[in-house]
């Protein structure tokens, strides 16, 4: 008992007591940045991992959350009957009403996670009751993604355009720019994260996650028995859009920002490869594979933006081909290894 | 009116450069149950191959082959390696594809290029422009030639025969290795010529290919796999309604309409227009 809870205490330790002592608080931004990625890579891991459902449109529910969360920051900011900077900018004269109830924190939060489950719910009914799914699936979440970064760009007075939302100053009366409110923010990503991570274990190891990767494995002998598997890929795919929301709203106070750059086609499959890469059948792999692949990402394009690209590439051909299980995978092939 | 009027070959001219694109994804897809993301780099392939010749009609039959051949070294090296594993083969054609993406950025720079158009291409006839025309009419040329090849030569009944069955067609000593590599040979070319026809109505630019793989993609959900008349069809209509939902609302919902008319579409054909009837189940 103590023995398997023992990987999970020292990271939380480690994440949790050492991180905020250890690091500055450029680095500790950062990492807490690569958390609210790791919980988007972990509702990947659930609904691709397990359910073997490929989510190309990730960064859609992560927007949603995000921009949701911006958009009560800015109101909070503009004041009773003020207009959001951006909106001032680009001659807007009159709060529209879309952005009205988002003066209320329970509300921007409650929907950044709500709307991305319902649209979920409501996209995963339509295709997967027509068993749509696979490649197909895929496909679809993709075009969402695109088609969302362009409706974004486009309503430029709603949403801010191609820069989105930025400058934001505080947070239910914290100074953002004040380093103990970094902190602050830090150990609550790193909570959200390690709660939802326990959550999702559980939920993979009860009746319903044996279930859902019998889906996985073969859909229709799973109807056959008599369940319903388009109900099953519906919860987790909405799942999987709550936990990107709620890492979207997270990370707007983190980083300062959200635009369309940071949720489309591009950002929404960078994902999915950190989930690979860092072994897309264990949970804890797609937590590491995001955490991983974020800090390569800063690292290398710090010293050579170009030559990221390429190795980003590389990388992914590498994986696929020789490690498709990624870094879980090898790590218990060394382990085997010794052993045997 | 004529502003309607005026959407109608823009509609058709952006359906026949999806056609093409689509022709090659649908039988890979298809056939071999590949996810090509690298297939958009195969249309800039073409597009930068017009841009170097500076002639549009020498550089139809380079285009189809610097992208065939481009096709056919990413099936041999890599993919053939991921049949039966379709997830898989989109996350590594991606990595292909931004290799590529630099590469063309390294290569060419990252600003757009322009190819100048040919001069006996200026002008038209009524509401059709002679280049959008030359764009239609290539795309008439590509599905001929592929209906013939399918139809008409051995070696594309022998692709027929691996679409429909794979290990039937193994059985009955077809050579599928093959098939699929001059199947994605074919398909890579197709991408070539799209490129060179997206000379005519657009600038060239490293990014150029991810602007239409993702509508490609979607003609191949709702036409149907392997199906070259769910190609044509849901080309052209995808195309027309891409141009006409931006004329009626703005292009920033265009996509979003197009995405909502798809999903419904869905609901009445789940598997696209056009379904290879078949009794294997998963």
């Amino acid at each position: 008992m103590i023995k398997r809870h023992l990987p999970f205490a020292t990271v939380a330790v480690i994440a949790l007591v050492a991180a905020p002592l250890l690091l500055e608080p450029f680095r500790l931004g950062l990492l807490a940045k690569y958390l609210c990625y790791a919980i988007v890579a972990l509702g990947i891991g659930l609904a691709w991992g397990q359910g073997g459902m490929l989510t190309l449109g990730q960064g859609v529910f992560f927007g949603l959350g995000g921009y949701s969360m911006a958009m009560y920051l800015k109101l909070n900011e503009a004041g009773p009957g003020g207009l959001p900077d951006f909106m001032v900018w680009s001659g807007v004269e009159k709060l529209p009403a879309l952005w009205a109830p988002f003066a209320s924190p329970v509300f921007a939060v409650g929907m950044a996670v709500l709307g991305p489950v319902l649209l979920a719910v409501l996209l995963g009914t339509l295709v997967f009751r027509q068993r749509v799914r696979g490649a197909y699936f895929a496909i679809l979440t993709q075009a969402l993604a695109a088609a969302m970064v362009i409706l974004l760009v486009g309503q430029q007075g709603l949403t801010g355009g191609t820069n989105g939302m930025t400058n934001f100053f505080e947070l239910f009366g914290q100074d953002l720019a004040d380093d103990s409110t970094q902190r602050g923010l830090y150990l609550v990503v790193a909570s959200v994260l390690g709660i939802l991570y326990l959550a999702t274990r559980q939920l993979v190891h009860s009746r319903y996650g044996r279930l859902l990767v019998a889906v996985r494995d073969g859909e229709d002998r799973v109807r056959f028995l008599g369940y319903d598997p388009a109900l099953v890929k519906t919860v987790t795919f909405a799942a999987s859009a709550g936990m990107a929301g709620l890492a979207g709203a997270l990370f707007v106070p983190v980083v300062g920002i959200i635009s369309p750059a940071l949720l489309g086609v591009v950002p929404s499959l960078e994902l999915v490869v950190a989930v690979a890469v860092g072994g897309r059948h264990a949970l804890a792999g797609a937590v590491l594979g995001a955490v991983v692949m974020g800090y390569a990402k800063t690292a290398f394009s710090e010293q050579f933006a170009d030559g990221w690209l390429y190795l980003q590439g590389a990388l992914f051909i590498l994986v696929m081909t020789l490690a498709p299980k990624g870094i879980v995978g090898v790590v218990g092939r060394l382990r085997r290894a010794r052993t045997t | 009116m004529a502003a309607f009027l005026n959407q109608l070959p823009i509609g058709l001219s952006i359906g026949a450069v999806l056609l093409l694109i689509a022709l090659g994804l649908t039988f890979t897809f298809g056939q071999m149950g590949v996810i090509n993301m690298a297939h958009g780099e195969f249309i800039m392939a073409g597009a930068y191959t017009a841009y170097l010749m500076g002639g549009l009609l020498p550089a139809l039959p380079v285009a189809f082959l610097v992208a065939g051949v481009m096709g056919l070294i990413l099936e041999r090296a890599a993919i053939r390696h991921f049949y039966g594993r379709p997830l898989d083969t989109l996350l590594l054609t991606w990595g292909v594809s931004l290799v590529l993406q630099q590469l063309a950025r390294d290569l060419f720079g990252a600003p757009n290029v322009q190819v100048p158009a040919p001069s006996w291409l200026a002008g038209g006839v009524g509401i059709l422009p002679y280049n959008r025309l030359f764009i239609m009419g290539l795309a008439v040329a590509g599905v001929v030639a592929v209906w013939v090849y399918l139809t008409r030569t051995g070696l594309g009944r022998r692709t027929q025969a691996v679409v429909q069955n794979r290990q039937l067609a193994a059985t009955s000593g077809i050579d599928t290795g093959r098939v699929d590599m001059l199947t994605f040979f074919i398909g890579s070319g197709l991408a070539g010529v799209a490129g060179v026809a997206l000379t005519l109505i657009g600038p060239v630019g490293p990014a150029l290919g991810t602007y239409y793989i993702v509508d490609a993609f979607l003609v191949v959900v709702a036409g149907g796999l392997g199906q070259l008349r769910g190609a044509v069809l849901a080309a052209v209509a995808l195309g027309l309604l891409n141009s006409y939902a931006e004329f009626w609302s703005d292009a920033s919902l265009a996509k979003v309409i197009v995405f909502a008319v798809i999903i419904a579409f869905l609901q009445v054909r789940p598997q696209g227009m056009f379904v290879l009837r078949s009794r294997v189940l998963t």
